[in-house]
């Protein structure tokens, strides 16, 4: 079973990369990859979580919808691991 | 029109409707204060900001409106964080704006810099930081918007020198922010819940401070009689229920009533509205309520199923959900469940101190029942006079109670007082503390005095921290550790000292009467109400325990 990756879609400004990590740390839940950029414009960010299976994953999807700058959050499983893949390079 | 970045955030709020705002002034927010100054809204300048913070929930819990606290930049804005992380756990609607040092320091560790953003990004529901001045003009109504809307929270607003300081030039004000409206229910999720009612043979209602928020005490009130649904009450949602209903059952959870929580074991079908199954109500989880089927109506879906998974989510507005389902469930006298509920009220009755004893905590706390007004606030500090006040005070209307739930902040009662005194003007507010708690915001006697507002503090005084003495007693062999106190200063010339009335009750032969003096009459009045050390707050669920493992309190035992 390839590791889930949230998916979401927010406004792009200093805090909101916090905010959602915030979520995580709280809770000691690593992440094990974080894809982060802009899109159309520059308003919105798209971001991919990779984290691992984890039963509190239900749980913190709602409180990251609950945030006031999430657009949308979605559950993928779907997605290629390959997107994570320069991030392994050891040097 | 050209303004200040300080002229807007003022202008704005006095466009929110806001009148009395609570805080200290310091170097980053000089702007601020300065246009302030000119402004016809009433500052309250507290001794501490935590004192802000608490006096802007006070007035928030009073009138369900957002209420303004304002602190400086680095130690302002860090003692204010209690009272805004207070404020989350309680959902409470506030708007906290802090001075940051100028823009161009920021990040610099500048004289009284301190990451606000970052450090109330955990305890706010939004916070911001403002980096231009025309920003002001979306983010201050954005701001009260997030408090008052859905699920209502603290916002801080975190503004730098230069953004307060700075002119711009533009065209309109923008509308105030207020609450949106809020989510309705699903389409037949209240009609399946009528079903559930209708199908079940021993329902309780079991609810929080969600239906205050959404303002359906009445509506609720209604329901419960129409079905005869008993009502079981977190500490939240002490109020809802007039305490004299018939189908009140108290409070449910660690220091409920036996009866509650045993009518609880037996029930059904569990109505929670307005609830976050917190631990202090539900006892261990998997415990709680074993026989029962559950309903969950949230504002907040992220409550549901969160804790324990329920049968039927109803993420919507409790007020919109509960005037449905009046229209919907069937008039049910339920003579057989009252029956059983009568019986197990007889069966687990609660101990009742004898009335001669004028020291007991329980019968002073009546004693200010029999002499207020019915619908006087309440606030309280944090310890056994906190549950001692929930489990007796006979509260009837809604928004009368102001504890700190939640968060359970020692020095929330005396600020919240001063709150809901600055709310109501001309109604005396009562706070129950006790000899720890009113010292940890004892310097807000001192805005009591400036205003000469009309609060009267009884501290409950057993020399100890007694709620953390209860615990080392029951579940630490007894062992008192650091919940002793070796001096207790004289409260009542302690008060004299601010220049507030004050009074001991160590040595009267008549309380009652020495109560009520303290209870009218013009200004505060502080009254030192000596208690016995050893009294406990009982029942009480061991930490961890299911609810039916009660101790102590048994009046048949
Ligand atoms: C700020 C804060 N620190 C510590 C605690 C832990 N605590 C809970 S109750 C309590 C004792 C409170 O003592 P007091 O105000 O005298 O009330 P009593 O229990 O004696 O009625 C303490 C220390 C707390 N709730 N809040």
């Amino acid at each position: 079973m390839p590791s889930p990756v949230i998916e979401l879609l927010v406004n792009n400004h200093p805090g909101v990369m916090s905010h959602i990590t915030g979520l995580f740390s709280r809770r000691a839940f690593n992440l094990e990859g974080i894809l982060c950029g802009t899109v159309g414009t520059g308003e919105k960010s798209r971001m991919f979580l990779m984290v691992n299976e984890d039963k509190r994953l239900t749980q913190l999807i709602k409180e990251l919808e609950r945030l006031h700058d999430t657009l949308s959050v979605t559950l993928r499983n779907d997605i290629d691991h390959h997107i994570f893949d320069p991030l392994k390079v050891e040097s | 029109m050209k303004k200040t970045g300080a002229q807007i955030i003022i202008e704005l709020l006095e466009r929110q409707g806001v009148k009395t705002v609570a805080g200290i002034p310091g170097g980053a927010t000089l702007p601020l204060y300065d246009a302030l100054g000119q402004s016809n809204i009433r500052h309250v300048l507290t001794r501490h900001e935590q004192g802000a913070g608490f006096i802007a929930q006070g007035m928030a819990r009073v009138t369900g409106k957002a209420a303004v606290c304002l602190g400086t930049s680095g130690p302002g804005a860090t003692n204010l964080l209690t009272a805004i992380a207070d404020a989350r756990l309680d959902s409470i609607p506030l708007v906290a704006i802090t001075g940051q040092v100028p823009s161009s320091m920021i990040g610099t560790d500048a004289f009284q810099e301190v990451d606000t953003y970052g450090l109330t990004l955990p305890i706010t529901k939004h916070n911001f930081l403002v980096r231009t001045t025309e920003e002001l003009l979306r983010v201050i109504p954005e701001a009260f918007g997030i408090a008052e809307s859905g699920r209502p929270g603290p916002v801080v607003v975190d503004v730098p020198k230069d953004v307060q300081m700075r002119e711009i030039e533009f065209e309109a004000w923008p509308e105030p922010g207020g609450r949106t409206s809020p989510l309705s229910p699903e389409a037949g999720a209240v009609e399946q819940m009528a079903r559930m009612i209708g199908e079940a043979k021993r329902p309780v209602l079991y609810i929080g401070g969600g239906i205050t928020a959404s303002d359906c005490c009445a509506e609720l009130r209604k329901l419960a009689r129409k079905n005869s649904l008993p009502v079981a009450c977190t500490l939240m949602g002490l109020g809802t229920v007039s305490a004299d209903n018939p189908l009140y059952l108290g409070m449910l959870g660690m220091h409920g009533s036996r009866s509650t929580n045993f009518v609880l074991e037996e029930a059904d079908l569990l109505i929670g509205i307005g609830v976050r199954f917190d631990d202090r109500a539900t006892g261990k989880l998997e415990e709680f309520c074993p026989n029962a089927a559950i309903i969950h109506v949230d504002i907040d879906k992220s409550e549901i199923d969160k804790l324990r998974p329920v049968n039927l989510a109803v993420a919507a507005d409790a007020a919109k959900v509960v005037r449905r389902l009046v229209e919907l469930v069937d008039d049910d006298e339920r003579s057989q469940w009252m029956k059983r509920i009568a019986h197990l009220r007889t069966l687990h009755s609660e101990e009742i101190p004898e009335p001669e004893n004028n020291a007991h905590p329980l019968n002073i706390i009546r004693a200010v029942a029999d002499i207020a007004d019915p619908d006087t606030i309440i606030a309280t500090d944090v310890g056994q006079h906190q549950m001692w006040v929930a489990q007796s005070y006979p509260f009837r209307t809604p928004r009368t109670l102001l504890t700190s739930g939640g968060l359970g902040t020692m020095g929330f009662g005396m600020p919240a007082a001063i709150g809901a005194a600055l709310a109501q003007p001309g109604k005396r507010v009562v706070c129950f503390s006790g000899d720890g708690s009113i010292l940890m915001n004892i310097q807000e006697l001192a805005t009591m005095a400036d205003h000469n507002l009309p609060v009267t503090v009884i501290i409950l005084n057993n020399g100890h921290l007694g709620l953390v003495r209860q615990q080392q007693e029951l579940f630490f062999g007894n062992r008192i550790t650091a919940s002793k106190f070796t001096t207790t200063p004289d409260f009542a010339a302690l008060a004299l000292a601010f220049g507030v009335r004050g009074v001991s009750l160590a040595g009267t032969n008549d309380p009652r009467t020495a109560l009520a003096e303290a209870m009218t009459g013009n200004g505060p009045c502080i009254v030192d109400a000596p208690i016995d050390y050893a009294e406990n707050v009982f029942p009480m669920v061991p930490p961890g325990a299911a609810n039916r493992d009660m101790i102590g309190g048994e009046a048949n035992a």
